[in-house]
């Protein structure tokens, strides 16, 4: 045989081909497996339905023990748009008990939305009803890439306390972008226990791993749900709130704009925190919920506007015990100390008026009468009194600290979104609004009686008065009493002394005890139940002078503090004094008498605003709300040349 | 010693002199091939790896029965295929040509002929025809590639089962027999052959992937294309013209008309392409066939030729693309060279089937894991596509191992043909390897997305009676003929 050497050596030509190749899809095989994670991905998103379970939210009980919101279940249909496949649009339709062009729409608008992704699950239809549910379920295998989602909808067994309970709202996108645990389609707390407790009563969401074929049809659980997340519901929630409380504090709160802050003060527990006007939660819940929601955002008396812990209002009278007690610390007055009062504060060319009673008057009798002179006088003391203090500056920065640490001028931290500090000025305040050294005691001295700059929230005014009841310290106040299986969140039980001594504390409980047996505030005298009180009449920019109360009882032993503030509504004792009376009595007794069923009557047929102050025509109401809405914000109002607060 | 072997012809000797490395490559890939058809096929509600109403089950009865076909097949006498190569050739064309007429409509093809629950392609074993028919050509006594009329005859053999088979419209299994182009390499064929052909692909691709930029006035790929067909007329004149004053004068020329031209766009001025590179490659061509009259006349000319029929062929490459393939063909290409994207239409079985390969990992995610291949993301996934299968379970580690199988087993082939005394069992041998060599090469490029999607299977794996008795009629008549080979002489 003819053997050509020469051509046999084309076999390694051949090998060497068939070699090269076989290196190039190895190296190819190795790019593809070893270098590129996003197959692994992709292969994932093609197999595996992750379904979303949701958890069932934490209920929320009152302070005895009365379930107030719990969770209805709710359906809403998404689709997931690129494994849509045609499908009889009709039968569809029918089975939702909508019209084609309705249909239509709803897909026009998920389009248009801002997490609109033709591969991710997106909402058509929200909320369907029970029996929609079962008719599309049925029928849901005709639909490939729809799908029904259970969620929950809040259900309210109280029409009170919106503010307190708040509600929950989809996620939007920043939601989303400040915590990864939510995706589109989501819900989260809005306003109230519902936000700030947040975390507690979401639970964690599980998830269910299914796989899917090409053609989008179920094969089954992956792993026989091994890799499955079951949910875990969120934490119940115990409030501190007496829901029959605050039902009663916004009854008679009902026509008036103000609120209402009731707290136990051996334990900062809220009792009602009331704040007028109000709105049923239900309104903030199912598929309504936008269209009340900008109802309530375009009301002008701002209901949404939590007035009990985000307004803050010229305190008035009922920020005197803090003045007595400042004065007594610093050693500027004892309890034997008079000032002269001639119906008024008049000094260095200026006047402050105060009412007829006896002259000069020590400190409890000052309390009891509410004198306007006498903590004028003790102010202008303090800040002259060179011997003890450089300057009015320094002065004026003692008696600061002092307001700070009795609660005054920063959050108390109560466990609710948005509340306010209030104001309390500094002297570079002063020096920057009127320039240094260009004011004095006579400048600033109706910060003396709650007026001036002086800001204060409801809370604020009710911390105070749990404050003289405690003889000297406080709790941070809070609504939420226990996290079922969490505990009491330490935060929500702090103890603050302010820097008051305690001794000087019983003088004020003293004259505040004056003030409902013989003083200002009568109206609140309760037999048996040992009501001490302080009320405040505070002028303001916007109109009648609010009305407020402030007190505690009883005095030997106190079961509630309460602040009632009511906007506009002229003398303390006019409003805030009965509506304080009704509260305590109803709190302390359990159930009001006659007497006080009949004056919460009265009370919440009284309006300040609907029918008196902003008049029923609309273009009445528009001028008077927007002052409504300016003096509730944190800004100091300037309302100078004061005259009487009572 | 080979004397005393020969004596010892007979039964016992079969089983010593037969090649055992192939066959435990074969059995190997046998094997894996029907577990993979397992793993493809896979249903949760269907367990059983042989239940032969499963592909996997009839795959093994497949896989058993082609035992039997190599077992009769290495006791049947080796000169009975070189005595009879042209009559099983003529009867397998006249099938091929029947089975036009025959088949049904099967997606589009008439390549199947259905014998009740049994369909069989022709096709698949006609290859085997095919090999035997070349092999003996070759054989005969004084037969060699160094005429027109021989060559003609050797093409001939080859192109006539393609003819059939494309009217059969199955146009991927009559690509195959292009392989045996490597069989006439082997046998003497000019390897400027292959050199053009090689050239001629990578026109083609660049042509087509370089058509959307473009620079001095012509699309960047046919730019390309110009600058590799001046690099290779330069190095022919120097590496097989050996003609050192050509290949200077002619690279000077080149060199100085790029500088020009770099110059002068560096100043703003654009000599347009085409004119340019005629004028250019014009000039050098004019200059060469003067250069004829000095140097080796032929090759010179070969050279020239080859300049020129490359920028005939750069041209026509366009139309030709445009206006003789069909449509699918084109998009198919397209995809391929990555200058369409079309994950959801012709792309999705290669983007299905990157993603299931991928997905795989180093390591894999175990047999009957995969998720893309059982829920049937990745079309033809038993037949075309099994490869995605290994590549998704068996990852990186278990594809590797399978593609060397098969590098294993062609270097095998390829020693075995170069082993043999005679040409007829030589040229057998290198056709089994070329036919070997195209389906690994275009099977396992498509699956990875560097080949156009042509439909042909994956030898040993793919689902199917037809493409695995093809391949064993073809190794068991190479082993048979092996075994036999030190007995030549002896008839």
């Amino acid at each position: 045989m003819r053997k050509d050497y020469n051509l046999e050596k084309r076999k390694f030509v051949i090998g060497g081909f068939i070699v090269v190749l076989v290196m190039i899809y190895i190296a190819r095989l190795f790019v593809l497996q070893v270098g590129d994670s996003k197959y692994k991905e992709n292969a994932d998103s093609n197999a595996f339905l992750e379904k979303t379970i949701y958890p069932s939210r934490g209920l929320i009980y009152d302070r005895r023990g009365k379930l107030v919101v719990y969770n209805q279940p709710a359906y809403d249909v998404m689709m997931i748009p690129k494994d849509v496949q045609p499908f009889d649009t009709l039968d569809f339709c029918q089975t939702l008990q909508i019209t084609k062009e309705e249909l239509l729409r709803r897909i026009e608008t998920m389009k248009k939305g801002r997490n609109y992704s033709a591969y991710t699950q997106q909402i058509l239809l929200p909320h369907i009803s029970a029996q929609d549910y079962g008719r599309l379920q049925e029928k849901l295998y005709r639909f490939p890439g729809f799908y029904i989602v259970q969620r929950i909808l809040r259900q309210y067994d109280v029409e009170c306390g919106a503010n307190v309970l708040g509600n929950i709202r989809e996620v939007n996108q920043s939601d989303i972008d400040h915590d990864d645990y939510y995706r589109p389609g989501d819900y989260i707390g809005d306003l109230g226990v519902e936000k700030s407790y947040e975390k507690w009563l979401r639970g964690r969401k599980g998830k269910e791993i299914l796989i899917r074929d090409a053609l989008g049809k179920i094969k089954g659980r992956y792993n026989d749900g091994a890799n499955d997340v079951t949910p875990i519901a969120g934490n119940d929630l115990k409030l501190s709130i007496d829901m029959e409380l605050q039902a009663l504090g916004e009854r008679v709160m009902r026509g008036k704009m103000g609120a209402i802050v009731a707290i136990e003060p051996k334990t900062g527990e809220i009792l009602a925190l009331v704040t007028s006007p109000n709105y049923d939660p239900s309104l903030l819940m199912g598929k309504d919920r936008g269209n009340n929601y900008a109802a309530l955002i375009a009301d002008p008396h701002m209901p949404l506007f939590d007035r009990s812990i985000q307004a803050a209002y010229p305190p008035g009278s009922t920020f005197k015990p803090t003045q007595g007690l400042i004065f007594l610390e610093e050693g500027i007055i004892d309890l034997t100390t008079a000032f002269p009062c001639s119906r008024g504060f008049v000094s260095g060319g200026m006047r402050v008026g105060c009412h007829g009673h006896g002259s000069p008057i020590p400190l409890k009798p000052a309390i009891q009468t509410s004198c306007n002179a006498y903590f004028c006088w003790g102010l202008k003391r303090m800040l002259e009194n060179r011997k003890k203090y450089k300057s009015i500056s320094e002065a004026f920065e003692v008696w600061k600290r002092h307001m700070v640490s009795m609660g005054y001028g920063y959050k108390l931290g109560i466990d609710l979104p948005h509340e306010s500090r209030g104001f309390i000025p500094n002297s570079a305040f002063y020096d920057k609004i009127k320039g240094a050294g260009k004011w004095s005691a006579y400048s600033i001295i109706s910060d003396a009686i709650g007026q001036g700059e002086i800001l204060a929230t409801p809370l604020q005014i009710a911390n105070l008065a749990a404050t003289i009841a405690n003889r000297g310290y406080y709790i941070t106040p809070h609504v939420v009493r226990e996290i079922v299986g969490v505990g009491v969140l330490k935060k929500s039980i702090e103890r603050h002394d302010p820097t008051i001594h305690k001794q000087y504390y019983d003088s004020m409980v003293e004259g505040m005890r004056m003030a409902v047996t013989g003083g200002t505030c009568r109206g609140a005298n309760l037999a048996g139940l040992e009501v001490c009180g302080k009320t405040g009449t505070a002028q303001n920019p916007h109109g009648r002078d609010h009305s407020v109360f402030m007190g505690f009882a009883p005095m030997s032993d106190p079961k509630i503090a309460i602040c009632v503030y009511a906007e506009n509504s002229g003398f303390g004792a006019t409003v805030a004094v009965p509506v304080g009376a009704i509260m305590i009595e109803k709190y302390l007794r359990g159930q009001l008498s006659s007497g006080g069923e009949a004056r919460a009557s009265h009370m919440s047929a009284t309006s300040s605003y609907s029918t008196k102050a902003y008049g029923g025509s609309k273009p009445a109401a528009k001028p008077a709300a927007k002052g409504a809405a300016h003096q509730t914000t944190s800004q100091p109002q300037h309302s100078h040349g004061t005259t009487a607060t009572k | 010693m080979e004397l005393q072997q020969q004596n010892n012809e007979g039964g016992s000797n079969l089983l010593r002199s037969v090649d055992w490395v192939t066959i435990i490559l074969y059995l190997l890939l046998i094997v894996a091939g029907a577990v993979s058809i397992y793993a493809a096929t896979y249903n949760f509600d269907k367990s059983s790896m042989f239940d032969f109403s499963g592909f996997s089950g009839k795959q093994f009865l497949w896989a058993g029965l082609s035992f039997f076909i190599g077992l009769s097949l290495l006791l049947i006498d080796r000169r009975i295929y070189e005595a009879y190569a042209y009559p099983i050739y003529a009867v397998m064309i006249l099938l091929l040509i029947a089975t036009i007429f025959l088949a049904p409509d099967i997606k589009g093809s008439r390549s199947w002929l259905v014998f009740g629950p049994v369909s069989l392609q022709p096709a698949e074993f006609a290859k085997c025809a095919t090999a035997l028919a070349l092999a003996k050509l070759f054989g005969t006594y004084g037969f060699a590639l160094n005429n027109w009329k021989n060559y003609a005859i050797a093409v001939g053999i080859i192109v006539l089962p393609i003819l059939c088979i494309i009217l059969e419209k199955e146009t991927g299994s009559a690509l195959v027999y292009t392989s045996l182009i490597f069989v006439l390499y082997r046998e003497g064929m000019s390897g400027f052959v292959l050199f053009a052909a090689l050239c001629a692909i990578t026109y083609f691709v660049i042509v087509l992937k370089f058509a959307s930029v473009m620079i001095m006035g012509i699309p960047l790929g046919i730019f390309i294309v110009f600058i590799i067909i001046m690099v290779l007329t330069v190095a022919m004149l120097a590496f097989y013209c050996r003609s050192f004053e050509l290949t200077r004068n002619v690279l000077v020329g080149y060199l100085g008309a790029g500088i020009v031209a770099g110059v002068l766009a560096y100043f703003g001025i654009v000599i347009n392409g085409y004119a340019f590179f005629f004028t250019v490659i014009g000039v050098s061509m004019l200059y060469l066939l003067y250069g004829m009259l000095h140097d080796d006349m032929r090759k010179v000319l070969l050279t020239i030729v080859f300049a020129v029929a490359s920028i005939i062929f750069m041209f026509t490459v366009n139309i030709a693309f445009n206006n003789v393939l069909q449509p699918h063909q084109k998009t198919r290409i397209l995809v391929t060279l990555g200058i369409e994207d079309d994950p959801r239409g012709v792309g999705y079985n290669v983007n299905q089937s990157k993603i299931a390969i991928g997905s795989g990992g180093f390591w894999g995610k175990g047999f009957l894991n995969g998720t893309q291949t059982k829920l049937k993301y990745v079309p033809e996934q038993h037949t075309d596509f099994i490869f995605c299968t290994i590549g998704e379970e068996q990852g990186f580690v278990g594809s590797t191992i399978v593609i060397l199988a098969f590098l294993a087993l062609i270097l095998r082939i390829i020693r075995i043909a170069e082993r043999q005394h005679t040409t007829f069992a030589r040229v057998y041998a290198y056709c089994v390897a070329s036919y070997l060599i195209f389906h690994l090469s275009i099977n396992i490029g498509m699956v990875l997305g560097l080949c156009p999607v042509i439909g042909i299977p994956l030898p040993f794996f793919s689902y199917g009676g037809s493409s695995l008795w093809g391949f064993t009629f073809l190794l068991f008549i190479l082993l048979r003929i092996d075994a036999d080979r030190k007995s030549y002489g002896s008839w």
